[in-house]
């Protein structure tokens, strides 16, 4: 296909945060005027069971909004990885939650991006965006979006009740950006 | 799907829950009560859609939502609405099948949504969005089909589409028909004759013959009227998928890449699979050198491709049923099976 088209695969526990994570992708990617097909995948588990999002970006239309190759993963915990690893393109992008995922990538053409997000989340003071700071770290390698767009997208997203988690999150991307800028 | 169905003024939404559509009730819960509609989670699919022959019997835009098991309860009341000649639009978001089958995106309610589904000799419009903006599109567009024709409209959609995410700009509804008053709804007789919508006719012998007949002229006005398609790449293509809904779209993106190859393959994909859009597909046929069917079931969508190529190419097929999906890759491989 001549235009640019990225298959993304965010993958974890079932309460990391997987789908707002790939909403967030969505939502910034509508900001930037790309196209995007989003999908989750929770199948019959539930929190503490494995989930998957999966996000088409292009410049084009998007045809078939299955991932079946991701261009890019972020995986957030060991069993993801376990079932991720093999699907991944060649030459792919993998960002690892290095704090919960203990091995390493086998694949040797993988271009991987080790960030202690859980760890930097908890130093933050809520482990629960650990997401986000891997999403900084997604941004920061991919070039993909901008940091302003995904801020928009989660001020959107925590409009209302959730309005005071709009501090943490953004503290959480910039950790994340932070974190790949400064390993490189 | 739910916020097209209010801004075209639907007014009336039953349902009874059922994976993988609980979004589209949960949605109306919320939004109905805000433009002064009703809200039922019937106490079961059969009443459910028992509420919408009553609604819409009073005029009321309505509509309910299920999925393939779901369906399936609905279809005494369906062919009850067919017959009293009463519009409301219906979502199947099919799941894996037959029986409780299972929760993945799948085809195969095919035969049941264009061929009849419950007992007597009734059509419905069935409607077959591939992407979310056509999905919002195509149910505004439901509910004027609905009332010009006096027609049960079914929009066919699946597991895939139901739970998928994608941008959809929310624009107001714009009538694409002008409706008639209706002349026929129960809203109160006084001052005028009773009306009656009837589902049973004994009397006279032949009442029954008569009310097929014009119904059949009703089918046969929109069988010309309405045959929605989108043709891909078909001018110059030797070998063109036949394919609706979701899995048009995988297909497309094979297309794509067998175009690079070099591949001249080509999509005619149904907008409407009722009426099926016979005399574009007989176009299609005069210049390819054989079609490719794919359907999520095991070949049903097959024979009506057939049928309306009157069997004049080969038509070789891609599909399993129970919850397969198909995949870029998997298409790209039977199209340079098939093409040699």
């Amino acid at each position: 296909m001549a235009d640019k088209t990225t298959q993304i695969v965010i993958a974890g526990f079932g309460g990391q945060g997987i789908v707002l994570t790939g909403n967030i992708i969505a939502r910034a990617c509508v900001m930037e005027d790309k196209h995007v097909a989003g999908m989750i995948s929770y199948g019959v588990e539930m929190r503490g069971g494995t989930a998957n999002a999966t996000v088409v970006i292009s410049d084009s239309e998007i045809a078939s909004p299955f991932v079946s190759k991701p261009d890019v993963a972020i995986i957030l915990n060991q069993p993801s990885l376990d079932k991720f690893e093999s699907q991944i393109a060649k030459n792919g992008i993998v960002i690892l939650n290095s704090s919960m995922i203990t091995r390493d990538v086998e694949r040797e053409d993988l271009d991987v991006v080790h960030v202690e997000a859980a760890e930097i989340a908890r130093w933050l003071g809520n482990a629960r965006v650990a997401n986000v700071v891997a999403l900084g770290a997604f941004i920061a390698k991919t070039g993909i979006l901008k940091t302003r767009s995904i801020d928009k997208a989660i001020e959107q997203l925590f409009a209302k009740k959730k309005a005071a988690l709009i501090t943490i999150n953004k503290k959480a991307l910039v950790e994340g950006i932070k974190a790949v800028t400064k390993s490189n | 799907m739910s916020e097209a169905a209010i801004q075209a003024g639907c007014r009336f939404f039953a349902g009874y829950p059922i994976t993988p559509q609980n979004e589209v009730p949960e949605y109306m819960s919320r939004r109905m009560p805000e433009v002064g509609g009703v809200f039922v989670q019937a106490e079961s699919e059969l009443a459910a859609i028992s509420m919408i022959f009553g609604a819409s019997a009073t005029g009321t835009r309505c509509m309910t939502s299920s999925s393939s098991p779901g369906i399936s309860l609905k279809q005494e009341g369906i062919s009850y609405i067919a017959a009293g000649e009463l519009p409301c639009v219906i979502a199947n978001m099919q799941r894996g099948g037959p029986g409780l089958g299972n929760i993945r995106a799948s085809q195969a309610d095919y035969y049941q949504a264009v061929k009849g589904g419950g007992h007597g000799d009734y059509r419905l419009i069935v409607l077959a969005p591939a992407t979310l903006p056509e999905l919002y599109k195509l149910t505004q567009n439901a509910f004027d089909y609905a009332d010009y024709y006096r027609i049960p409209v079914m929009i066919l959609g699946d597991g895939i589409l139901a739970q998928m995410a994608e941008p959809v700009e929310l624009t107001p509804y714009k009538p694409i028909l002008k409706i008639p008053k209706k002349d026929y709804i129960l809203d109160g007789c006084q001052g005028r004759e009773p009306r009656v919508i009837k589902t049973l006719m004994l009397n006279p012998t032949d009442a029954l013959v008569t009310h097929n007949i014009n119904m059949q002229k009703k089918h046969e006005k929109i069988t010309a009227d309405l045959q929605l398609v989108e043709n891909y790449m078909t001018e110059d293509a030797e070998v063109v998928i036949a394919a609706y809904g979701m899995t048009a779209r995988v297909a497309k993106g094979a297309i794509q890449i067998a175009r690079d190859k070099g591949l001249k393959v080509g999509l005619i994909r149904p907008i409407t699979v009722w009426p099926f859009p016979d005399k574009a597909m007989m176009e299609v046929a005069k210049t390819v050198r054989k079609f490719l069917v794919v359907e999520m079931s095991n070949g049903q969508f097959i024979d009506d491709v057939k049928l309306a190529i009157q069997c004049s190419k080969p038509v070789e097929f891609q599909g399993i049923g129970g919850g397969w999906y198909p995949s870029v890759e998997g298409i790209l491989e039977k199209i340079e099976e098939i093409y040699k």
